[in-house]
């Protein structure tokens, strides 16, 4: 094994204080990524002192949850969290710089949402 | 105040190579404020998992990238060799680090050539280049492309290289190096570099860590990081030490780039030096199941492949975090407090690779 990994899976009540940890504690924002797995989507935030990488996990029921922005803690966050908001739609509240679903130009909307978790209704359904 | 200007720039623009647009915020010739737009060609090749078996994927890694092709595919093949507890036999481990750092020297010569032609500087831009096609000529010799290697794959390497052709390489590299040190000689003392680039776009310590800056972004504000110090392929078997500036500036990261095209050919003699015999891959059975995050050190810095597998021949998840992505914030830094001349300097500061960033 090149390197021990951590991995923490926390609620998004937590996301807040936990990332502020992280940042008190001298780490650096590597990426915030977003994974579909059957039934929900998984976002994980990694975090890397010295050669040291951790990863912080939130696992999603629908993908129309939102989450806080972190990049009121990490400024680069911003970047990922439209990414992943144009990959797959999960939203993120007071993000420095908002899109509006325009930071990748694709397509279709979701690309990356293989299946819609939470379906939307169609007009007049009951 | 004077009066706001917003211009755009980008995303296409005579300096720029690939497409990234930025709303530059003026007051007269200063800038105060910029914001970047990217995802104007975004080829979503990391869904291309769910349809592409894992050791076929190692061929599209490779392309997300024409200038750091070889590392991409290491890093896949890494990630994918973690998951499956695959160990690649010593002599695949020091043929991946030479040409990791084959990639390394030509990749920096490349971004020379670019700097030079961005500050008015053709001649430079020449004969960067000129030395450049001489290392791409070595790849070709030891893989049989100049920008594709083709040569990663999981479980070791496709391709060997015999003990004369690596004297010959050696040798030949010594000559190179002479010529490197001519012309980095002209960036790191000439005058009117020194004018483009000291002083321009700084970037403190504490704003490059913060701001999650990598490669020599990031060493050149003062910070001790890079990725082979973790010790994949065999650079736990080589002796260096990350090369690190502190001014933050345009010419620093310019100085990180030349002093590691020095650096890379020391890695090269030293793994040439302790390459064993042996074989070059080991085989390959069963599926990937499990996840792994394979983190390597590209010519722009740490690169990111997060792999997620089920056991099955498709991966669930790939996703790859380039070293532009990541660059991206600090270079919002940079900017401001530059003049709109500096933007063609500033923005190739970063060693942008869009291709790279639009995966």
């Amino acid at each position: 094994m090149i390197e021990e990994q951590q991995l923490i899976v926390i609620t998004p009540d937590q996301l807040q204080s936990k990332v502020e940890e992280m940042k008190q504690g001298g780490y650096r924002l590597v990426q915030i990524g977003c994974t579909q797995v059957p039934g929900s989507l998984e976002i994980n935030y990694s975090f890397d002192k010295a050669y040291t990488f951790i990863n912080l996990r939130i696992v999603l029921s629908s993908e129309k949850e939102t989450l806080p922005s972190m990049s009121s803690v990490y400024l680069s966050a911003f970047l990922y969290e439209n990414e992943i908001h144009d990959l797959y739609g999960v939203t993120f509240s007071s993000m420095a710089v908002d899109y509006q679903g325009n930071f990748y130009r694709t397509a279709v909307k979701k690309p990356f949402l293989n299946v819609m978790l939470t379906p939307e209704k169609k007009e007049g359904a009951a | 105040m004077s009066k706001r200007t917003i211009v755009p720039f980008g995303p296409q623009h005579p300096v720029l190579p690939e497409p990234i647009h930025l709303d530059l915020v003026l007051e007269d010739e200063k800038i105060v404020e910029a914001i970047p737009s990217i995802g104007f060609i975004h080829r979503g090749l990391e869904k291309l998992v769910e349809k592409k078996d894992f050791i076929e994927f190692t061929y599209v890694a490779e392309r997300i990238c024409g200038i750091c092709s070889f590392i991409h595919g290491l890093t896949y093949c890494i990630a994918i060799e973690q998951i499956m507890k695959l160990e690649p036999p010593p002599r695949a481990q020091f043929l991946r680090v030479i040409w990791s750092e084959l990639s390394r020297i030509h990749s920096h010569l490349l971004w020379l050539g670019l700097m030079a032609d961005a500050f008015g500087f053709e001649s430079l831009f020449m004969h960067s280049w000129r030395i450049r096609e001489k290392i791409l000529d070595i790849i070709e010799e030891t893989t049989g492309g100049r920008v594709i290697f083709g040569s990663a794959k999981i479980g070791g390497v496709r391709r060997d290289i015999t003990d004369e052709k690596l004297k010959e390489i050696l040798k030949k590299l010594e000559t190179y190096e002479k010529d490197i040190r001519e012309v980095t000689n002209v960036f790191i003392q000439d005058s009117s570099v020194k004018h483009r680039l000291c002083g321009v776009g700084i970037v403190s310590s504490d704003e490059a860590y913060a701001l999650g800056a990598v490669g020599p972004t990031l060493r050149a504000s003062g910070i001790v990081s890079d990725t082979r110090k973790l010790g994949y392929a065999a650079y736990n078997q080589i002796d260096f030490e990350p090369i690190v500036e502190k001014a933050g500036d345009c010419y620093a990261r310019c100085v990180v780039r030349i002093r590691e095209l020095f650096q890379s050919l020391d890695i090269i003699r030293q793994a040439a030096a302790r390459m064993p015999q042996g074989p070059l891959e080991v085989k390959v059975v069963g599926f990937p199941n499990g996840e792994f995050s394979a983190r390597t050190e590209q010519p722009r810095g740490e690169v990111i492949y997060y792999a997620k597998a089920n056991g099955t021949k498709f991966l669930t998840r790939l996703r790859v975090r380039t070293p532009t992505f990541a660059n991206i914030a600090p270079l919002l830094k940079m900017l401001p407090g530059g003049s709109l001349a500096d933007v063609p300097v500033l923005i190739l500061t970063i060693d942008p690779c869009i291709s790279c960033t639009e995966r």
